[in-house]
C-alpha cells in the first residue's frame, strides 16, 4: 500500500482517513466479539 | 452457595527428604547463578555478558525486567477487579496475585543490580540525583513505591502466619489505600516502560515503534497479569493442589472463567488499536517484509488466536482450554517485550553487530526465575496464601 504524498496535508488525510474507518470497523466489530464471548451467559451473570 | 469453613491444609510435603528432584535441579541452578554472581561483580558486566555501547540492554532487561513487570501486573489487574470493582467473586486471586507481583517486582529490582552494577547505588536516583526529566526516573521512582506497596499489602500474610494480630488488624484497616496507591502506581510505570521507546524511533523497527506505545504496554500488561493468573492457578492446581483449601478450589474456575473473558475482548481492542498504530504512521509497507511476518507470528500467532480460544473456552466453560490458552498468552507478551527491547531493536544493523545473550546472561536469567519459584514455593507451603487462615477467616 505504497503511496506518494507531496504534503504533510496529503499524509495525514491518507492516513487518519483509514485510521477512522479503521475505528468505525472496531466500534461495529467489538461489540459483536463481546456478544460472541458471552453468547452463551445466563442472564444474571456478570463477569 | 452454602458457607464453607476454612479449612487449611495440611503443612507437610509429604517427602521425607530434602532430596527431591525439584529441590535437586533448583540447587543446581541456584549454585551455578552464584558462582555467576561472583564473576559479575569481579569481572565486571564485560565479563559475564555480550553487553556493548551498541547494544547495551540485553536479556537482564529485556526479559527479567520487561517481561517480570508485565507478568507481575496481575497483582493490580486482580485488585482492581476485586476491591475497586466489586467483583468478589475473584477474591481467592488476591493473595496469590500479590504475592507473584511482590516478587516479581522484587526480583525485577534483583536483576536490575547486575545490569547496573554498584548495587549500593542503587537508591541515589531516587534519594540524592534525581533526573525528574527522565522517563527512566518516573519507572525507577514508581518500582520503588509500588515495591514497597506491596511488601505491605502482602504483610497481613506474614502477620496471621506469625500470628501479629495487632499488626494484621492495623494494615488490615489501610490496605484500601495501599490498593489504591498500588493501582495507580501501576498504570503510571506500565506505560512508562512502553514510553521509553519513544526516543528510539531510528532504532526500534516500525512496525513495533508507535506514538501508541505506552498505550500498548498498559493494555497488554492487563491482560498479561489475567492470562498470569490463569495460569498460575493451572500450576497451584497440579502442584499444590494439597495446600488449596476448598472455597479457593471453588473460586478458581471463576476466577478463570472471568478473567479469560475480559482478556479475550482487551487482546481484541489491543489488535484493533495496533492496526490504527500501523494506519497512522502509513506501515503497511513493511508488512509484507520478513520483519512484517515476524510481527503478524506476534500478533496473530500470540494475542489474535489466544482471543479466540480464551473467547470459546468461556462459551464452553472449558476450564482446561483457558488454562493452556493462558501460558500461550503469557508466552505472548514475553515475545512482544523481547521484540521491543531486544529483537526488533537495532534492526538496521548487520547480523555480526546485532546482541545475542552470552550463556552467563542466559544462566543469570534462569538462576533469577528460579529463586522465585523457590521462594513462591516457600511462602505458599507456610503462609495463608492459598487458603484462609482459621483465625482471620473474614479478612481474607
Amino acid at each position: 500500500m505504497e503511496t506518494d504524498f507531496n504534503t504533510l496535508q496529503e499524509f495525514l488525510t491518507h492516513t487518519k482517513g483509514i485510521a477512522y474507518l479503521l475505528i468505525g470497523v472496531a466500534l461495529v466489530a467489538l461489540p459483536l466479539f463481546w456478544r460472541f464471548i458471552t453468547g452463551r451467559d445466563g442472564k444474571k451473570q456478570t463477569f | 452457595m452454602e458457607h464453607l469453613t476454612p479449612t487449611p491444609p495440611a503443612l507437610t510435603t509429604g517427602r521425607d527428604t530434602v532430596f527431591t528432584p525439584f529441590n535437586i535441579v533448583s540447587g543446581i541452578i541456584i549454585l551455578i547463578g552464584c558462582v555467576i554472581t561472583v564473576l559479575r561483580f569481579t569481572r565486571g558486566i564485560g565479563g559475564v555478558s555480550n553487553l556493548n555501547d551498541t547494544n547495551p540492554w540485553g536479556l537482564w532487561i529485556g526479559f527479567d525486567l520487561y517481561c517480570g513487570v508485565a507478568l507481575a501486573a496481575g497483582g493490580y489487574v486482580t485488585c482492581a477487579a476485586c476491591y475497586i470493582f466489586g467483583l468478589k467473586q475473584f477474591r481467592c486471586a488476591v493473595r496469590p496475585a500479590v504475592l507473584t507481583a511482590f516478587l516479581g517486582y522484587g526480583l525485577v529490582v534483583f536483576a536490575l543490580n547486575y545490569d547496573v552494577g554498584r548495587p549500593w547505588r542503587l537508591p541515589y536516583p531516587i534519594f540524592l540525583s534525581q533526573g525528574t526529566t527522565s522517563v527512566l526516573f518516573e519507572v525507577a521512582l514508581c518500582v520503588f513505591l509500588y515495591l514497597s506497596v506491596l511488601m505491605l499489602e502482602f504483610s497481613p500474610v506474614a502477620f496471621e502466619w506469625l500470628n501479629w494480630k495487632r499488626a494484621r488488624y492495623i494494615i488490615g484497616k489501610v490496605s484500601m489505600v495501599l490498593i489504591i496507591f498500588g493501582i495507580i502506581l501501576s498504570t503510571l510505570h506500565q506505560s512508562s516502560l512502553g514510553a521509553i521507546f519513544l526516543i528510539t524511533p531510528s532504532k526500534l523497527h516500525p512496525l513495533w515503534y508507535s506514538g501508541y506505545l505506552p498505550v500498548y504496554f498498559f493494555i497488554s500488561s492487563i491482560f498479561a497479569g489475567m492470562s498470569m493468573v490463569i495460569f498460575e492457578h493451572s500450576l497451584v492446581a497440579r502442584f499444590l493442589h494439597d495446600k488449596i483449601d476448598a472455597e479457593h478450589h471453588l473460586e478458581s474456575n471463576n476466577v478463570a472463567l472471568g478473567f479469560a473473558k475480559s482478556a479475550a475482548f482487551l487482546m481484541a481492542g489491543y489488535i484493533m488499536i495496533q492496526i490504527i498504530g500501523i494506519a497512522i504512521d502509513n506501515d503497511w509497507k513493511y508488512l509484507p517484509t520478513r520483519w512484517g511476518l515476524w510481527y503478524l507470528i506476534e500478533i496473530i500467532g500470540f494475542v489474535a488466536i489466544p482471543a479466540i480460544l480464551y473467547a470459546i473456552g468461556v462459551r464452553e466453560r472449558n476450564i482446561k482450554l483457558i488454562q493452556r490458552t493462558s501460558l500461550w498468552a503469557v508466552l505472548g507478551i514475553v515475545l512482544n517485550r523481547l521484540n521491543v527491547s531486544l529483537i526488533a531493536f537495532n534492526w538496521q544493523l548487520p547480523l555480526n553487530q546485532r546482541y545475542f545473550p552470552s550463556f552467563m546472561e542466559i544462566m543469570t536469567t534462569i538462576f533469577i526465575v528460579t529463586i522465585g519459584v523457590v521462594i513462591y514455593r516457600f511462602v505458599v507451603t507456610r503462609m495463608p496464601v492459598l487458603y484462609a487462615h482459621p483465625d482471620f477467616p473474614d479478612d481474607h
